[in-house]
């Protein structure tokens, strides 16, 4: 790891403790070479953001950090005074959320001249604010500085941050989560920028992330984070192509890829919290090659082959992880008969009112949802897809066009329909943290609908409850508890119990498993799996991801613009796109396999240039 | 997304007794004691409250604690019995108000109809009115009878409660849980009831403590001008405003009541911070 090219950054010996105790971080050694990205991948709550945010020296309230080393650009940062002083200079940091990060009433011209000011003086005129912005490629003309954030994309609210982060040319750039909230098309846009800046500007980065798929695009190696320590690191390839840690490897197997169908395989329990760690391998109570030493003491994070490190002690057992065949030779469905169709949704069109005119969000979509089988509505924001779930759920008034759920068209609103029909189509929203009400308890958000629709008598949902949690792999108790209480993935699930317990036919699923950590989608998209064949509930699933479409689904709708361009079998659609859209939409997608590809092609990903 | 999920890892701790803890405990012993003067009160009074025992403006000595007023009643008596009119009166104005405001706010807010606007713009009306006028008008008009200055105060009142609950409606109405209850075909009144209603409580409370002390205020001025309850009722509006003139003969006779009222808002404004710290952490999650 010596020599050639310069070390930009070195922390070693991390900690941040809870003040109340507890660790948030522990020992955790960051090393960045110039000219490098390092991808910290992690769960929520496993300390990624902490542990960049420590080597700023900036910490929440109820945290104190310490730590052993922090060398930037061979500066010895000793105490939090250095620290402070560093950022910006020698390392800055590039935001999750770009909208909430730019001042929305300062021009971006000014924005980037106050950074250029506060760094060097008004005097040195060396870098102006057209520079900055040309660097990220953004226009560099007047007129498009002059603009607010709020009049900016949010793919250009982000490039904004990046010039920012830039500005004062430090050897170390932090992005937390980047590209989170942008859509495919314009994160593979900023990804590949980002690649350019780095190798033009020799720039280091530290890309936190939970994606997988995103980070075996562009980065050089990867630090896997759990529970507060680091669990494996090593170059990009060999830590995807060949995990070692059985967390790592649990990450890889769940993450879904539009360009294979394989099932995905999920971790049994779930993440621990700040708190109640345990003594050993915080992994071991999900740890499926675990020994009685790792219950009682915590392995080294050792060196298994050059610049490989893992924190565990049976490494050499993780298996392989299986990948399935590509898309296109899938023969699946089976060509038997047909299975009857519970909802067929004919030229549908939906509009929303505003003063004046009416905008159309959807226009002429038809599908049809067979029992037991899975449609997916694939499309970005704005496209009309969450629309167009609301409409079939009887929450947005239909424009035009048919709905029928067997062999009955169905009244336009909810309120119209009768009690049976309502009972047939269930809808699951997108946020989890909205989904269910803060004041009724699981068990009476579940047995709320048996009540209602099916009638059913108090004693008798209770029992009902009980019986759907099981259904959602939830353990009694639950039904207690307040949603404040629950972790994202307890509360889809809940509100799925919620669709279940009606007894429905169809199941509308927005974005159900968008806010979810993968381990926790994988899940999720497990059960609903198994709904489907134990049940035969039939799911349109509504999803930008086309990953997770190539999981679930056997059809597939691409929607942009309130209109579809392209439907079709989940394998050809994906396989072999016929519109221009589809196709653009599917080479911006990042994809584990397409990486692990190139790189058996290229015999290893690109080595750092000096 | 990531701090959504972080919210809900662990079942958040009820914090012990911390500063916020403390300003119920403090909140809830002074109302109990205000509450408790304002029944009470009249039975430990060493006077009458209506008898002159001597000479006005008297500063404190042994016989009364708290000196004479402008008549040479006693100060100490009449704080004491003249807890009774503001207190309830004052309460049962607010509950007035927060009834009527509650359910115009509720209607307007999730009625996305005609009804919206007709509602708002109505209390719009009545928000246009600078509030001690509507007050008097309505006063002047019908008497001032204890039930005209409740129904008076909660009509100048209601309006800004409305507003408060419907854009609190509006904001809730668009959340998953009432989708759903919708999509089950939930009455509106049960989506009201369940859904929508046990979330805007926490707006409705933190408001309370303003208003309770708005209301006290209103009902304290029309007295002071002489029209709503008359002399020589003990009341601890009435008794700072016409024991205004002795301020510098005995300051008792105006600071003792004025002191009684600032604690009964202090007091309600604790209880209801508190209450809104409770309500919050299992509301909204942000």
């Amino acid at each position: 790891m010596n020599g050639s090219p310069a070390q930009a950054l070195r922390a070693r010996g991390l900690h941040a403790d809870l003040l109340s105790g507890g660790a948030v971080i522990e020992d955790v050694d960051v090393e960045l070479r110039a000219g490098e990205i390092l991808g910290l991948v992690g769960e929520s709550g496993s300390g990624k953001t902490t542990t960049a945010l420590s080597m700023f020296g900036y910490h929440e309230r109820a945290v104190k950090i310490r730590f052993a080393e922090i060398t930037i650009s061979n500066e010895h940062l000793t105490d939090q005074k250095l620290l402070s002083k560093a950022r910006g200079r020698l390392i800055s940091y590039v935001p999750q959320n770009p909208g909430a990060a730019l001042n929305p009433s300062m021009r971006i011209a000014d924005g980037l001249r106050d950074i250029i000011e506060a760094h060097r003086g008004p005097a040195d005129g060396s870098t102006t604010a057209a520079e900055m912005l040309e660097r990220v490629g953004l226009p560099a003309d007047r007129e498009f500085g002059r603009r607010f954030p709020h009049q900016l994309s949010g793919g250009q609210q982000q490039r904004v941050c990046i010039a920012m982060a830039l500005a004062a040319h430090p050897a170390v750039v932090v992005l937390d989560e980047p590209t989170t909230g942008l859509d495919v098309v314009t994160q593979d846009r900023i990804l590949s920028e980002l690649v350019r800046l780095r190798d033009e500007q020799g720039v280091a980065m530290l890309y936190i992330t939970h994606d997988l798929a995103v980070v075996s695009t562009i980065a050089n190696r990867i630090a896997v984070m759990y529970a507060g320590r680091i669990v494996e690191e090593g170059p990009a390839d060999q830590i995807l192509r060949r995990p070692r840690h059985p967390y790592t490897r649990g990450l890889v197997a769940s993450t879904p890829d539009h360009r294979r169908s394989r099932a995905l395989e999920s971790m049994a329990g779930t993440a621990v919290g700040v708190g109640d760690r345990p003594e050993g391998c915080a992994f071991a109570a999900r740890c499926p090659q675990v020994r009685s030493t790792c219950r009682t003491s915590l392995p080294e994070l050792a060196e298994i082959s050059p610049g490989h490190a893992v924190r565990c002690f049976e490494s050499a057992r993780t298996p392989l992880v299986a990948w399935a065949e590509s898309l296109k030779p899938r023969d699946v469905p089976p060509a038997e008969v047909p299975p009857a169709e519970v909802l067929q949704v004919e030229r549908l069109r939906a509009e929303f009112k505003s003063r004046g005119s009416d905008l159309v969000v959807a226009r002429d979509v038809s599908f049809a949802v067979p029992r037991g089988g899975c449609v997916a509505l694939v499309g970005e924001s704005g496209s009309g897809k969450t629309t167009i779930a609301r409409v079939i759920a009887g929450l947005h008034p239909l424009s035009a066009g048919r709905i029928r759920l067997g062999d009955v068209a169905l009244p336009s609103l909810a309120r119209h329909r009768v009690t049976e029909q309502r009972r047939r189509i269930q809808i699951v929203f997108q946020n989890p943290a909205e989904a269910l009400n803060p004041r009724h308890t699981a068990g009476d958000a579940i047995a709320r609908p048996a009540r209602i629709l099916l009638g059913q008598s108090r004693a008798d949902s209770r029992q009902r409850t009980r019986e759907l949690l099981d259904a959602v792999r939830l353990p009694a108790g639950i039904e207690r508890r307040y949603p404040r209480e629950l972790s994202g993935g307890e509360r889809q699930r809940v509100a799925l119990a919620r669709a279940l317990a009606a007894g429905p036919d169809v199941i509308l699923c927005d974005e159900i498993t968008s806010a979810l950590d993968v381990s926790v989608q994988s899940v999720v998209l497990e059960l609903l799996r198994d709904l489907r064949q134990d049940l035969g509930v039939a799911l349109v699933f509504i999803t930008h991801d086309l990953a997770v479409t190539a999981t679930i689904a056997e059809r597939v709708l691409v929607l942009r613009d309130g209109v579809i361009c392209e439907q079709g079998p989940v394998s050809e659609v994906l396989g072999s796109p016929r519109d221009d859209y589809t196709r653009r939409l599917l080479d911006a997608a990042p994809s584990l396999s397409a990486s692990i590809e190139a790189w058996e092609r290229a015999g290893g990903p690109p080595a750092l240039s000096d | 997304m990531a701090t959504a999920i972080a919210h809900g890892r662990k079942p958040r701790r009820r914090q012990s007794l911390g500063f916020y803890g403390a300003g119920l405990v403090v909140g809830v012993v002074l109302l109990v004691l205000l509450v408790g003067v304002a029944i009470f009160g009249p039975l430990l009074a060493p006077h009458s409250s209506i008898q002159t025992i001597g000479v006005p403006a008297k500063p404190p000595d042994g016989s009364s604690p708290l000196g004479t007023d402008f008549l040479g009643r006693d100060v100490l008596s009449r704080v004491l019995c003249g807890g009774r009119s503001t207190l309830f009166l004052g309460g049962a104005a607010t509950l007035l108000t927060y009834l009527l405001g509650t359910s115009v706010g509720l209607i307007a807010g999730y009625v996305r109809t005609a009804v919206d606007p007709l509602l708002m713009r109505s209390v719009d009306v009545l928000l246009a009115f600078p509030a001690l006028l509507l007050m008097l008008l309505f006063v002047t008009a019908f008497g001032g009878s204890a039930a005209v200055l409740v129904g008076g105060v909660a009509l100048v009142l209601f309006p800004g409660v409305a507003r408060i609950v419907r854009t609190a409606t509006l904001e809730i109405s668009t959340r998953g849980y009432v989708e759903a209850a919708v999509a089950r075909g939930e009455t509106t009144l049960a989506i009201l009831r369940r859904e929508v209603f046990p979330n805007v409580l926490g707006p409705i409370v933190a408001d309370l403590g303003v208003r309770f002390g708005w209301s006290i205020i209103l009902i304290a001025s029309v007295n002071y001008l002489g029209l709503g309850l008359q002399p020589p009722t003990a009341d601890w509006g009435l008794m700072i405003s016409e024991n205004r003139d002795i301020i510098s003969g005995n300051p008792a006779a105006l600071l003792a009541p004025a002191a009684m009222l600032a604690l009964l808002v202090i007091s309600v404004n604790l209880v209801g911070d508190a209450l809104v710290r409770r309500l919050g952490t299992s509301g909204d999650q942000r």
